[in-house]
């Protein structure tokens, strides 16, 4: 119970900077009241709520999963169903993302304002499905390419600056249209869930397999899980 | 009644996204690693734990923050707010006009991404690994004020209509000079920490400012203007990051200098 209520002053503690922004924007700068005052304290003790629990969950179940995992993966030592695995993982999570499913509705409807095709509505779905589905193979892939790079134990920094030069190179010959989506949909892949579980199979990697220094080659799939998305999203807007 | 209905839906909703990594996950223990989960039942929980607590938090966000900060964002982006009567050309001379705008732009990304669940989770995780030298608080606000500095700069950038690309490459150059530099441990977090910045809370308060700000600024188009926040919010924590780790190992070898020094001083 002590234990909990730490927790939950912590996520308090995290929140306060929201509600004091708000408060000073809505209070000092618009001078307005705050509508519906009652809903909103509901509100936010539902997110500290939220936020305490999904701490919690996460410390009992995503880490210590994730982590067994790969430590699981290395002594198993077949690369073959390593890197299944973490293409599934990168596909799976990346898929159904709400907020993926949203920018490529987005950038269908700008598709076909711009002409690049039709202005009808089972075109336009064709389209979103293709996009989404490029994401998701294209951080498949990704996680796939970041998990052999700690198993070689690659420094991270050469692969990301390969990446960010084919992010370059595409942005010169991609339509214009499909640049700011492109941008951000490498922001948009890597959901809550995916995160954690994400971090702790590379940690989880990297300290299993000997040589590896969980801090230096432990992180960095992330990175990757949102860099690829952008230069495989302009290649869709070149394509098509 | 009412709110008891929305929260079941957003639990539906939870349950079907963690679904396929919870089949994923499963499948590939029970398959091909045939393995007992150790601590099976600790672990379920933990799981359960996570759905309920997505639920509790998007709930709220979707009942109380977002509906609040989207009306600001609208108030903010608002013609009379900003005062605008004037033609496009006068208005691009005149950036200083949107103090408010950037100012809140940086509020907003600072507060967001401190109460981001997937930086808390990498910042405990870094916490654990590096044994305690990166600071769960020093990682999450150095990320914040990337984000908050990203924000703000990608509203500046909506207002004056250059185009993204520019911003994104310069980014890159600097991201590289810095990794050339800086202490390699922090290198992958760095990296790390652009993509976790951006999910639950920043987006969707975020884009409404992007979309309210380039549908308000004559002379913007919310198509081609209006995206382009996110993609700032992650490049500028790389940076930060990378920053907060330089400067403590600036100051670390500082002080280390200072009392070689003061312990000479002594012998002599």
């Amino acid at each position: 119970m002590r234990h909990f209520s730490k927790a939950l002053a912590e996520s308090i503690r995290d929140l306060l900077p929201i509600v004091v922004v708000i408060a000073f924007f809505q209070l000092l700068v618009f001078r307005q009241p705050i509508p519906d005052l009652g809903n909103l304290l509901f509100g936010t003790l539902q997110v500290v709520i939220g936020l305490t629990l999904f701490v919690q969950g996460l410390k009992m179940g995503l880490f210590p999963i994730g982590e067994s995992m790969a430590h699981d993966f290395a002594s198993k030592g077949s690369i073959l169903w390593l890197t299944l695995f973490a293409f599934a993982l990168g596909f799976g999570t990346t898929v159904a993302e709400p907020a993926l499913i949203a920018i490529s509705d987005e950038a269908a409807r700008v598709a076909a304002i711009g002409g690049m095709i039709a202005q009808s509505e089972p075109e336009m779905q064709r389209y979103a499905d293709g996009l989404r589905l490029t994401v998701a193979v294209s951080v498949g892939l990704a996680i796939v390419v970041g998990v052999i790079r700690i198993i070689k134990g690659w420094p991270v920094q050469y692969l990301i600056m390969g990446g960010y030069a084919g992010v370059v190179i595409m942005t010169v010959f991609a339509p214009p249209e499909i640049i700011g989506i492109a941008y951000d949909s490498g922001g948009v892949t890597t959901s809550t869930i995916t995160v954690p579980l994400v971090t702790a199979l590379g940690v989880g990697l990297a300290s299993s397999i000997r040589g590896r220094n969980p801090m230096t080659d432990g992180f960095g799939l992330i990175a990757f899980a949102s860099l690829t998305p952008m230069i495989f999203v302009m290649g869709y807007g070149m394509l098509l | 009644m009412n709110w008891l209905s929305d929260f079941l839906g957003t639990l539906t909703s939870t349950i079907t996204d963690v679904l396929p990594i919870a089949a994923i996950l499963f499948g590939f223990q029970l398959f091909v690693l045939r393995k007992r989960v150790n601590h099976l039942g600790q672990v379920l929980v933990g799981f359960l734990l996570v759905l309920l607590g997505l639920a509790f938090f998007l709930q709220g966000l979707e009942e109380a923050l977002f509906p609040l900060g989207k009306l600001m964002a609208a108030q903010l982006t608002a013609p009379e707010f900003l005062g605008i009567s004037q033609t496009a050309d006068e208005l691009s001379n005149n950036w200083q006009h949107y103090l408010w705008v950037y100012l809140f732009a940086f509020a907003i990304g600072l507060s967001t991404t401190i109460a981001e669940p997937s930086l808390i989770a990498v910042a405990i995780k870094a916490n654990q690994v590096s044994g305690g030298a990166v600071g769960t608080w020093g990682l999450r606000i150095a990320v914040a004020l990337g984000v908050a500095i990203g924000i703000a700069l990608g509203a500046y950038r909506i207002v004056t209509g250059t185009p993204l690309h520019y911003y994104i490459i310069t980014g890159y150059v600097v991201v590289l000079i810095q990794t050339l530099y800086c202490p390699k441990a922090i290198i992958a977090l760095a990296y790390d920490s652009g993509g976790v910045t951006t999910s639950t809370v920043t987006v969707p308060l975020v884009a409404a400012l992007g979309l309210g700000l380039s549908s308000t600024i004559p002379g913007r188009n919310p198509m081609l203007d209006g995206f382009g926040l996110i993609a700032f919010a992650s490049l500028f924590p790389i940076m930060s990051v990378m920053g907060y780790a330089q400067l403590s190992e600036w100051l670390a070898r500082r002080a280390r200098a200072t009392r070689a020094k003061e312990e000479q001083c002594i012998s002599n």
